[in-house]
């Protein structure tokens, strides 16, 4: 059988952003996948030469669009750390709260992107309905929709007040409502099943050995997520990881539509729980020492590794996206798959070339 | 939440060996990851077991080509790794099971992030 390579990116209908395959096809089969990034490099690590370590959190939130809020936390908790800075137990709490409302939008635009990749066009709409309730959730309590700027060294800018809170978790309840309906859909819809079912297999030995995070490991049923940590707020509101056996992409999809419940009742729970106080403390001086610091993003674990040695820039500023870490487990998911189901494999990781990067 | 965290140091030598005693015992590895210190390139290697964090660190000399053994016979995805370290730091890894051969990233400037004469 004669190999043709098909070229796939890094301009393709289903990618918003550029990542390229080149498909080693024969017949209908793909038999072989190489993967390129770096299109688009912006080396923002690069920038902490220039950008004092306290402005840096903005350059943090801006490295994507759709979990800009959970990299400037990641960045915040690994200067604290560094600098031994104790976060007011509010300011924790609402770091939680809009970390879950970035997974929950994330989650249905993925959901959308993935519905519009096997053109379930409806679908795809109302999954973006749904998700501008979310953005409006966001802009309300923090003014932005895309980057929140909330996030500071020592605490958070911004506080949501009684009525707001309330108005959240009447929001929250029509939402959750709409995402029932969808998510029946997605689940146990028969054309759905058909694009999802057994496509893209990645077993737990596998996602192990190829370091695989976030939804992507754990629909091969391996239960680690790093809310576990107990990082914000979670060491009151403690989690259980979403998991599946199965690994294909209706398995990766099965744990995303369960987040979305999941993520509902952590903000439930901390509203409930939140305690009165400040929501930031001053921070002076500069960090000195090291600090490998890690969350859970929408798309799985993010470490961000920062060197300081006393002065206002830091040495090193190293971030490890989960896009990166799931490239290698794409590749190993696309050989044996039909090349009509390569867009639905590639968005089953989630990608965020943003993020990859950075 | 404020864990200690070491970087205990490993020689080139002994790198592959000592990664392949973390493999044996399941540990995830979370990242590759270096940084330019004036004379000094540190590499680290960061490993997840359970939600526990170890890490590795060699110590490269950032004058002539610094070299490093690939570790992608012991865990498979850390190509992408190692060839982000050759394109950023001009780190020459050597045996990596995926050679890009420096066209991982497209940067305008070659080797940005390498240490540079002063």
């Amino acid at each position: 059988m004669p190999r043709t390579i098909i070229p796939f990116g890094p301009q393709h209908p289903v990618l918003p952003e550029p990542i390229h395959l080149d498909l080693a096809i024969e017949d209908e089969k793909v038999v072989d996948v190489i993967p390129t990034v770096g299109f688009v490099h912006r080396g923002l690590e690069k920038l902490v030469e220039r950008k004092d370590y306290q402005e840096f959190v903005y350059v943090a939130e801006r490295i994507c669009g759709i979990c800009s809020f959970i990299h400037g936390q990641t960045y915040c908790q690994a200067i604290e750390t560094i600098m031994k800075v104790e976060v007011p137990p509010r300011a924790r709490y609402l770091r939680t709260i809009w970390g879950e409302l970035s997974r929950i939008h994330s989650h249905l635009l993925w959901l959308g992107l993935l519905a519009d990749s096997f053109g379930f066009e409806s679908l795809f709409m109302h999954s973006w309905r749904i998700r501008e309730k979310v953005l409006d959730i966001i802009e309300a309590t923090t003014g932005g929709r895309v980057i929140f700027g909330s996030c500071k060294i020592g605490g958070v800018r911004r506080d949501i007040n009684p009525a707001a809170f309330q108005t959240m978790l009447a929001q929250l309840a029509g939402i959750e409502k709409d995402m029932r309906e969808i998510v029946d859909v997605f689940l146990n819809d028969s054309t759905v099943k058909e694009r999802l079912v057994g496509v893209g297999i990645l077993t737990k030995e596998e996602a192990h050995a190829l370091g695989c995070v976030g939804p992507t490991m754990r629909a091969s049923g391996i239960a680690q997520d790093m809310r576990q940590l107990g990082y914000a707020a979670f060491d009151e509101i403690p989690i259980e990881p979403i998991t599946r056996p199965e690994g294909d992409s209706h398995a990766r999809c099965s744990v995303r539509c369960a987040e979305l419940f999941q993520s509902v009742d952590i903000i439930r729970r901390a509203i409930a729980r939140i305690p009165i106080g400040e929501i930031a403390v001053k921070v002076t001086g500069n960090p000195n020492g090291e600090y490998l610091a890690r969350t859970e993003q929408p798309r799985g674990e993010v470490a961000y590794y920062l060197k300081a040695n006393g002065a206002k820039n830091l040495q090193r500023f190293r971030v490890r996206t989960p896009t990166f870490a799931n490239l290698p487990a794409l590749v190993k998911m696309l050989p044996g798959c039909f090349l009509a189901d390569v867009p639905v494999i590639v968005l089953t990781i989630d990608p965020c070339i943003s993020c990859t990067e950075r | 939440m404020n864990d200690e965290q070491t970087f205990p140091p490993v020689s080139v030598e002994d790198l592959v060996s000592k990664v392949r005693e973390f493999r044996d015992l399941g540990w995830r590895l979370v990242q590759i990851g270096a940084a330019a210190l004036g004379d000094t390139i540190e590499v680290t290697y960061s490993f997840d077991l359970g939600g526990r964090l170890s890490n590795l660190r060699v110590s490269l000399p950032a004058e002539g080509s610094p070299r490093i053994a690939s570790i992608s016979s012991v865990y498979p995805c850390s190509y992408l790794y190692e060839n982000e370290m050759h394109d950023l730091f001009r780190i020459q890894v050597d045996g990596m099971s995926v050679d890009f051969k420096g066209k991982f990233y497209r940067t305008t400037v070659p080797f940005p992030f390498a240490p540079r004469k002063s």
